[in-house]
């Protein structure tokens, strides 16, 4: 598997940190309430197909979104992070 | 107060691992890190930097980039940040950057000879062939499990810099590797 980084190009799976899906970029309002909060902490969906989720290449330090397939492996493409 | 009777003697992180070693037509030697300083830029401030560092000759490099002047060199080191060899960082740089003297926390190797590609093919997960590594290219990647700072310094050479602290881990593999790929002729 093979993943872009906005500096370094497309570099192989082992150079990244698996950091899960892109959920943690949606963080609720403080007072957004507990079922939100229980929702952003705790619940994630399981799909077989299209997701996105976060990477972290550890030799040059960008976040990244990327774009895959849970059922293909294909990854579509990523997005750095500011 | 200084104890004088202490005497501080200066060492290179690649001491007592046994260099240069030599396997087939491949020789691994230490490069002693006299002087680094990583570069990492406030928000926004990148032009800034380059402006300061133009008093070297240089300016921030681009990523997988490296540029020398006057003696001195600069060296894409990760997302927005650079080391800056064998100089002292200019005046008015560290308005624009966090500056941080990193000279004894890396150790440095240059892997010399016409199997280094291969040398390097069992540990670093790139494609370090010279029409996708060209001379003077830059990366930030793995050797074997340790962080890695790698530039293609000729055709058949790669300088190599890692954590200090790995030095030894580093040596060793990168032995290892060369002795394997001498010993398939």
């Amino acid at each position: 598997m093979r993943i872009p980084c906005p500096c370094c190009g497309w570099r192989d799976r082992r150079e990244f940190t698996y950091y899960g899906h892109e959920t943690f970029l949606h963080r609720p309002a403080p007072d957004a309430g507990a079922e939100a909060w229980d929702d952003y902490l705790h619940n994630r969906e399981n799909p077989a197909g299209p997701t996105r989720d976060l990477w972290y290449h550890d030799p040059c330090g960008s976040w990244v979104v990327v774009a895959r397939d849970t059922v293909t492996h294909a990854v579509a493409g990523g997005e750095g992070l500011a | 107060m200084a104890d004088p009777s202490v005497t501080l003697t200066v060492t290179g992180g690649a001491d007592g691992l046994g260099l240069p070693l030599r396997h087939g037509d491949c020789r691994l030697t230490a490069q002693p890190v006299a002087t680094a300083s990583l570069i990492a830029p406030y928000p926004g401030r990148v032009a800034a930097c380059s402006a300061a560092l133009a008093a070297l000759g240089l300016a921030f490099p681009a990523p997988g980039q490296g540029l020398s002047a006057q003696g001195a060199r600069i060296v894409w080191a990760g997302r927005e940040q650079a080391f800056l060899f064998d100089a002292a960082p200019p005046d008015g740089l560290a308005e624009h950057a966090s500056l941080t003297d990193q000279a004894d926390g890396w150790a440095r190797f240059l892997l010399q000879g016409t199997g280094a590609e291969a040398v390097l093919a069992r540990l670093v997960p790139l494609d370090l062939r010279a029409g996708s590594f060209p001379q003077g290219r830059v990366v930030r990647s793995l050797l074997g499990h340790m962080p890695l700072l790698l530039i293609r310094a000729a055709s058949d050479a790669f300088e190599i810099t890692t954590y200090r602290s790995m030095a030894g881990s580093a040596v060793h593999e990168l032995g290892r590797a060369m002795r394997a790929t001498a010993a398939r002729g």
